[in-house]
């Protein structure tokens, strides 16, 4: 046995995410020579670089992306050059401004798109993971010149290219987010559609799409007629890899999707977290009036998707249409805590108790989960609702909580104080650049499962101040 | 955000719905309907934790000239979609013309004048779909290779129609190669050795293979843009540089797209390894968080000195979040990756139990896990079956690196060897994963290389045989015969 071996360091549990480090650690802060792979590890940032005519679904694919990024925990942030342009403009009269001969709108568009890169840069410094540059940058040039920045920074560089040239999907972009723009605020239809057309020719005589050869060592995806076809070029690590699985499984298919919790269940009466308990008659009643519900939306081919516990497939069961079970929806596991009653845990762990309360999305229970955990547990239902049109999935409310901070764009520090109570359906249709919320209260009484974070989350409090939030049950 | 308050239904309120009655599968852990009185069974899936997401057979069809990687493509894939428990088979049309012409003379076989031979190679082809049929209708299959140049419109066009007629999903795989060192490479490693060129000397096999090529090369039509653009497919250029994908149809064909755009070819070895012994493992207990035992660390220590003689190049490491695999690892002297997904199976109401314990409390769970090891569910765990779920990822993030050691548990390393050495559900919880031992793979020609290194630190053996009788109704001495001792 060679003697040139490492020294092991002593390893301690962080009490918060009982995740084990060596000790001593630096301030506390976890040693560099360890990380955690929640996610994607890259090393040099990413900036994401939009590029196509206006109205090809370059903003919607940029806001998408951010908002999938952030939530499966890559700090990512995106930059609508446009944003600049109406900042930096105030007033936005016509087309005109975007003429290639223009030489005065060339000079502020330039700069608008040089200040943005400026904040990417400090972004990115600051933490950052994931930069979104999202502009038309349809000639060369302006590729090479991010590609410049992005070198000098050490970025890595990856296009999304969005080409479409069918008239209808133009007309319906234009529609849907073009006409409701601040630069058309006083503008009635017609002339604002007249108008942005008329931007659109401005950019087609200029635009010079990624080219097979002649930008070869480039790393892109060229997304073509909205999602049938795909060329993917030097894809260069996990997260790029990612983004393309991403980009391929989204769609623009009007589609409804539904969330809702199983009916109300035994261990809910009682006030208990966790456990694997049946439908109480509140909650059966709960699931016939679901049925009525659902059919009365006259869904056309509606999937149905529970969790592998009881109370989730009862539910489903009364619902009378076939359903898939995922173990990935299951509730967040309590660990030490299952089917305690808050009272008990502030009885039995109190620290930890209080450690949930002082950061509740990152706090994994003792032989549990977090909701961070939850999170990467349910990155593949994401994907896989993202791929689907009409969906209804009766989950939990940890769980719901999760699904409904991916679709409404909730931050971690939200998303575990997001209210989901019982027997309330949320119809989720997306619309524009974000979601329609729908909230369909199905009228049978429930227990409120739902605790607020208390005021005191110090370890040293007292019982009753930690009790303070905690809703009545039987 | 709109609020409203769904009105009281009607009275009539349907009583015949007392359909809430569930029981859950003893093996599976799974809630299903009781079927006592022939209710309806509304829930498809049949015991995993995934659903699956496909209805028609697919039908994955391989284009490209020789040499291009078709078959190496059609084994890797099937390895994988039939490890995360989609039933899947290659079907080699070079394998059936073997089959049929017995003993290979020269590539003028493949002279596309050479009616005698087209003939032949025709009725393989039809051979080979019709197998294609009773593996799909009769087998169980969901997803078939067909592993072929399918180099001509005409040919891609009849298996088309064949589908279309047969109710099959059809995705093409070309690849498309011009680079002729990989060709060359290709050859060497994978044609030189092929029982075509049994009797020959290299050069002789390999001159006779690029007029293999040459042949197929003048009717070769590629998957076309505008002429094609109907068809799903994904074209891969040059081993990956570059992909072009069209009409993704459904939930697996972009689970194989994903799978295809994150292998690679470039030469590297994964290393599997446990933790060093723990105190537990030393108790004959199943589970837990122990530390490492004193012999535990002298193997971590050795393992340390181990991967330095190895000199690998950009060595990551992965550990999972136990106590055990990160004191192993911080012997190694490098940073590590912690990933939860690497965790060992969880053994729910059985964690930090003996054989001997659970034979006691569970016996009845005891049984029911040697008789089906992989699909068993600990009661508040998991199974292998979902443990292989949760492994994807680090699977998919292993095709993507180079060189990587996994410093894990029994099972997972289980879960992980069955994938890279393509082991069935049935071997999969039973392979044997001592500790203190190193298995290094290195990708060769269709398969992984294995060399064991043990590292001579003595460990408890910690490996359960499936005992003689597998029977709820056993008695306590016929369960506990195949434990391995402990202290």
């Amino acid at each position: 046995i060679p003697s040139n071996a490492a020294t092991p360091r002593e390893l301690t549990q962080n009490p918060l995410k009982k995740i084990w480090m060596p000790l001593p650690c630096k301030n506390g802060l976890p040693d560099e020579r360890i990380c955690q792979r929640m996610v994607c590890m890259t090393n040099c940032p990413t900036l994401i670089v939009t590029v196509g005519l206006p109205a090809r679904g370059k903003t919607y694919i940029s806001k998408k992306l951010t908002r999938y990024l952030n939530w499966i925990g890559v700090p990512t942030k995106e930059f609508n050059v446009g944003q600049y342009r109406r900042e930096c403009l105030k007033i936005y009269k016509s087309f005109e401004f975007f003429r290639p001969d223009n030489e005065e709108g060339l000079k502020i568009r330039q700069q608008c798109a040089s200040t943005a890169l400026n904040d990417v840069r400090q972004y990115l410094a600051d933490g950052g993971q994931v930069a979104v540059f999202d502009a038309t940058n349809t000639t060369r040039e302006r590729r090479e010149t991010i590609t410049a920045f992005a070198e000098q920074n050490g970025f890595k560089v990856f296009f999304v290219e969005s080409v479409c040239e069918d008239p209808e999907v133009i007309a319906e972009n234009i529609v849907q987010v073009k006409l409701a723009s601040p630069d058309y605020t006083n503008c009635n239809t017609e002339d604002a559609m007249e108008d942005f057309k008329k931007r659109i020719k401005c950019y087609e005589n200029s635009y010079e799409t990624l080219d097979e050869v002649l930008d070869r060592h480039l790393s892109y995806i060229k997304i073509m007629d909205v999602g049938r076809r795909y060329l993917v070029n030097q894809v260069q690590d996990h997260i790029q890899s990612r983004i393309v699985y991403y980009l391929m499984n989204i769609h623009i298919t009007p589609r409804s999707i539904y969330l809702c919790r199983h009916g109300e269940s035994d261990l809910n009466v009682k006030g208990c977290i966790g456990g694997d308990s049946g439908l109480s008659p509140r909650g059966k009643e709960f699931a016939k009036y679901l049925q009525q519900f659902i059919q009365s939306q006259e869904i056309s081919d509606l999937k149905v998707w529970t969790s592998q516990m009881k109370r989730t497939i009862q539910t489903a069961e009364a619902v009378s249409v076939p359903y898939e079970q995922w173990k990935a929806l299951n509730e967040i596991d309590a660990g030490v805590c299952e089917e305690m009653m808050y009272e008990e845990i502030q009885q039995h762990y109190p620290l930890e108790f209080a450690m949930r309360d002082q950061d509740k999305y990152r706090y994994r229970y003792p032989k549990g989960e977090s909701y961070e955990d939850l999170v990467q547990r349910l990155e593949p239902v994401i994907m896989e609702l993202e791929r689907q049109e009409h969906v209804l999935v009766i989950c939990h409310q940890a769980v719901m909580r999760c699904l409904l901070a991916y679709f409404l764009d909730k931050t971690a520090e939200e998303l575990p104080y997001l209210k989901c109570p019982l027997h309330t359906v949320l119809k989720l249709t997306p619309v524009a650049y974000g979601c329609k919320v729908e909230s369909i209260y199905l009228n049978v009484d429930a227990v409120n499962t739902h605790r607020e974070r208390p005021e005191n989350v110090e370890v040293s409090r007292m019982a009753e101040e930690a009790l303070l939030t905690v809703p009545a049950h039987q | 955000m709109t609020l409203s308050v769904w009105a009281l239904p009607s009275a009539d309120m349907t009583t015949e719905q007392e359909k809430n009655e569930l029981t859950q599968t003893p093996l599976l852990k799974i809630w299903v309907p009781w079927l006592g009185m022939g209710g309806c069974k509304l829930s498809r899936r049949r015991g995993s934790s995934v659903p699956q997401l496909t209805n028609s057979p697919t039908l994955i069809v391989m284009v490209g000239l020789p040499a291009r990687g078709k078959t190496y493509i059609s084994k890797k894939l099937s390895r994988y979609l039939n490890w995360i428990g989609v039933p899947t088979k290659v079907f080699n049309l070079g394998q059936y013309r073997r089959e049929a012409v017995q003993s290979y003379k020269n590539f003028e076989f493949f002279r596309p004048d050479n009616e005698e031979a087209m003939q032949i190679r025709r009725a393989c082809a039809t051979n080979a779909l019709e197998d294609v049929v009773i593996y799909f209708s009769k087998e169980h299959g969901q997803v078939a290779v067909f592993d072929a140049t399918n180099t001509t419109r005409e040919r891609r066009i009849s298996i088309v129609s064949f589908s279309k007629e047969k109710g099959y999903k059809v995705f093409f795989v070309e690849s498309i190669c011009d680079d002729p060192n990989i060709i060359a490479q290709n050859i060497t490693e994978v044609k030189v050795s092929s029982p075509d060129y049994v009797n020959c000397d290299k050069d002789e096999a390999q001159a006779d293979f690029l007029k293999r090529i040459e042949c197929y090369k003048q009717t070769y039509v590629p998957l076309d843009d505008e002429k094609d653009r109907h068809l799903s497919y994904i074209k891969i250029f040059n081993v990956g540089s570059r992909y072009l994908v069209n009409r993704v149809q459904d939930h697996i064909q972009s689970r194989i797209v994903y799978y295809l755009m994150n292998i690679h070819v470039t030469p590297r070895s994964i290393f599997l390894s446990r933790h060093g012994e723990s105190e537990l493992n030393l108790l004959g207990r199943i589970g837990g968080d122990s530390g490492l035992s004193p012999r535990g660390h002298k193997y971590a220590t050795a393992l340390g000195g181990f991967i330095k003689g190895q000199h690998i190049k950009d060595l990551k490491v992965w550990t999972s979040h136990m106590k055990r695999t990160i004191q192993t690892a911080e012997h190694l002297g490098i940073p590590y990756e912690q990933w939860k997904a690497l965790n060992e199976i969880d053994a729910g109401v059985c964690e930090e139990l003996t054989y001997e314990d659970i034979q006691e409390n569970h016996p009845e769970e005891f049984a029911l896990r040697d008789q089906d090891k992989y699909r068993y569910r600990y009661p508040k765990g998991e199974s292998y079956e979902d443990l292989v779920h949760r492994l994807e990822p680090v699977i998919m993030e292993l095709e993507r690196q180079e060189n990587v050691l996994v410093v894990c548990h029994q099972a997972v390393m289980r879960c992980l060897l069955a994938y890279l050495l393509d082991k069935t559900a049935d071997e999969l919880p039973y392979l044997k994963c001592p500790l203190h031992t190193v298995l290094k793979l290195t990708p060769v020609a269709y398969g992984c290389r294995v060399e064991h290194i043990c590292l001579n630190i003595e460990a408890v053996n910690t490996h359960r045989e499936r005992p003689g009788n597998v029977d709820i109704t056993r008695n306590p001495e016929e369960a506990l015969k195949t434990i391995p001792d402990h202290f």
